[in-house]
């Protein structure tokens, strides 16, 4: 197990050094110079050859490039144009909130999407089967920034039962399990809960269906087993391919929240990218991609060894 | 007469007529009641946004200052007008020019550049695959949103920039299936054969791999539309997609954001547009898989 961990993590490295890379080229292709934003309009030629010199922007590309990555593996990724804080800190800070949001989303999903799809795949072309693949398409089809507003319409508009932005009391800092801070979460968590709920129950019923339609299910069947106790062999057949899918999901949850953050409000990561994106805070907007590509990076990692933990055929292969 | 030829050569009308792949493909999709209703829907998109300007609508860029979030059944503007007073019927018509556009194109483009370098890397293998493959592994470590609003918002917002980041994006996943296929069929025998027989690399993968390969690619390629509708909505609604005040779905979302106190309904309207859309082109792909019988 343990080698098998080494062995995966050696694959992941090259993998982290081209997001590195990834990251770094994203202030590259920005047009426009850099330190326009902070350098006084007045500026002569040899105060802005100074500045250039002070930021390290008058050598070449790779020599900044190992520059950059020296100062981040020090746990340095510059400062916030926009605040002038360090940009480590006001990432970390968010990511803490996306986590929330993504986990609670997860909690929501993964559940009901495995509810879902092992129905589609017990009862496979039936009313019901038809059912859960009309919520799973729509679920995949649904743009969730529209679905968050619709939610906001519904429940904070018309009803009011609900607030429709910001993570309660106290900000982004303050977060507690009690209900003035929990009503904040309702909305955001459901409206990003919904592509993953149909990206699971689509798998779960395709992956429920095969294995079902399997000898082995027939000769459990066979033996007099009783339904509950196939069911149960059926689920530890369809748990690492399921468990990998979910592992993933966590991380699109992480990344993809941007859009539903700034629906809401929330004061995550993706309410810091899109901050950092109207300010032209380039350093901000890549140390915020930056951690959560490497998060994703991580989360593939976990799932590959949580799936070879599960399913001994993996690591063996 | 005719009816004496039939009985004594029966065989000429019993045999089956000889029935090519594609007009397999096209009956098996025109008996699929969902996929062509969705075909006609996207059609329809289509057309009314291409002759948007002779289907006798409002301007969709002159508002009006007193007729501000009319709502939807107003006398002269069926489905209302937006916050600056402009018809919101001709909006979204004329929205469906630039979202279709930003939509699809990114796709097409992918679907051509993804092949070729998903091709030429299965084809080819050695290190010519594992660059190819290596660089794609690298574009995978970030979910899809994520990458997209990071080129966009670092060349900032503009239609060009927009299609440049979801082309970026789409091009990993394309030539990841390219590939898969392509080292699927290289390893068959007639390749070999052609080979044998002397055929160069290029006129092997003309004539042989490509005929094999490109209706996997180009199913997969479908299933990737709605994503990229969605996504290129969702760059303009963060507003670092198309500027104002050109009609737009995403953008028109975000702009009538802040209406939802006013008028919900109408503020929600652009967003059904979007999800319409890619809802059809959702169940489209799914029934070109199946008449395509590609597998997953």
């Amino acid at each position: 197990m343990l080698s098998y961990f080494l062995r995966r993590l050696i694959l992941v490295l090259p993998v982290a050094f081209g997001v590195s890379v990834v990251c770094f080229m994203l202030v590259q292709i920005a047009p426009g110079d850099p330190l326009t934003a902070i350098m006084p309009v007045d500026a002569t030629a040899e105060q802005q050859a100074a500045m250039r010199a002070a930021y390290g922007l008058d050598k070449p590309v790779p020599v900044q490039y190992l520059i950059w990555i020296a100062n981040l593996l020090q746990g340095d990724m510059g400062r916030s144009i926009a605040t002038g804080r360090p940009v480590a800190g006001e990432v970390f800070g968010a990511v803490g909130n996306s986590l929330l949001l993504a986990f609670s989303a997860a909690i929501i999903a993964f559940p009901i999407g495995t509810f879902l799809g092992f129905l589609a795949g017990y009862f496979r072309d039936t009313i019901m089967d038809r059912a859960v693949t009309a919520i799973s398409i729509a679920g995949v089809s649904v743009p969730n920034y529209w679905l968050g507003i619709v939610l906001v319409i519904i429940f904070s508009v018309n009803l009011g039962w609900l607030p429709s932005m910001g993570a309660g009391p106290g900000g982004s800092q303050d977060w507690h399990w009690d209900w003035t801070h929990i009503r904040h979460l309702i909305l955001p968590a459901v409206t990003l809960a919904v592509v993953p709920i149909g990206i699971v129950a689509r798998t779960v019923r395709a992956l429920a269906g095969d294995i079902l339609s399997m000898d082995f299910v027939q000769a459990l069947y066979a033996k007099g087993m009783s339904r509950g106790d196939v069911l149960r062999h059926v689920a530890r057949n369809a748990a690492a391919t399921a468990l990998s899918v979910m592992g993933l999901q966590l991380g699109y949850l992480l990344g993809g929240s941007i859009l539903i953050e700034t629906v809401f409000n929330w004061p995550g990561s993706g309410f810091l990218l899109s901050n950092a994106i109207f300010q032209r805070d380039l350093p901000l907007l890549q140390g915020t991609i930056l951690i959560l590509a490497m998060f994703f990076v991580a989360m593939n990692l976990i799932v590959d060894v949580a799936q070879a933990a599960i399913d001994p055929r993996i690591k063996r292969s | 007469m005719a009816q004496v030829e039939a009985e004594l050569h029966p065989q000429a009308e019993a045999a089956p007529k000889p029935q090519g792949y594609w007009s397999g493909v096209i009956r098996r999709l025109a008996g699929d009641k969902v996929a062509m209703a969705c075909l006609i829907v996207i059609a329809l998109l289509i057309l009314s946004a291409v002759f948007a300007p002779w289907l006798g609508l409002a301007d969709p860029y002159r508002g009006s200052m007193i007729a501000r979030l009319k709502p939807i059944g107003t006398e002269g503007h069926i489905l209302g007008t937006d916050e600056q007073g402009r018809d919101m019927l001709a909006r979204l018509i004329y929205g469906g020019r630039l979202t279709l556009f930003i939509g699809l194109m990114p796709v097409v483009f992918a679907f051509f550049i993804g092949s070729a370098l998903g091709i030429a890397a299965g084809y080819v293998g050695g290190m010519t695959n594992t660059i190819i493959m290596r660089v794609v592994d690298v574009f995978f470590a970030f979910p899809s949103v994520l990458l997209a609003i990071a080129i966009s918002g670092a060349l900032g917002a503009g239609i060009t920039n927009s299609l440049v980041s979801l082309t970026i994006v789409f091009i990993p996943p394309v030539t990841r299936v390219a590939e898969a296929v392509t080292s699927g069929v290289r390893s068959l025998d007639y390749i070999d054969a052609a080979r044998a027989s002397g055929a160069g690399a290029l006129t092997v993968i003309r004539v042989h791999v490509i005929g094999n390969v490109l209706s996997p690619i180009f199913v997969y390629a479908t299933s990737l539309t709605s994503v990229c509708m969605i996504l290129a909505a969702g760059l303009s609604f963060l507003g670092i997609g198309v500027r104002p005040p050109e009609p737009e779905w995403g953008l028109m979302l975000n702009t009538l954001r802040a209406a939802i106190y006013v008028d919900p309904w109408l503020a929600a309207l652009p967003g059904v547009m979007i999800f319409a859309t890619s809802l059809c082109l959702n169940l489209l792909s799914d029934g070109l898989r199946s008449a395509m019988n590609v597998r997953d």
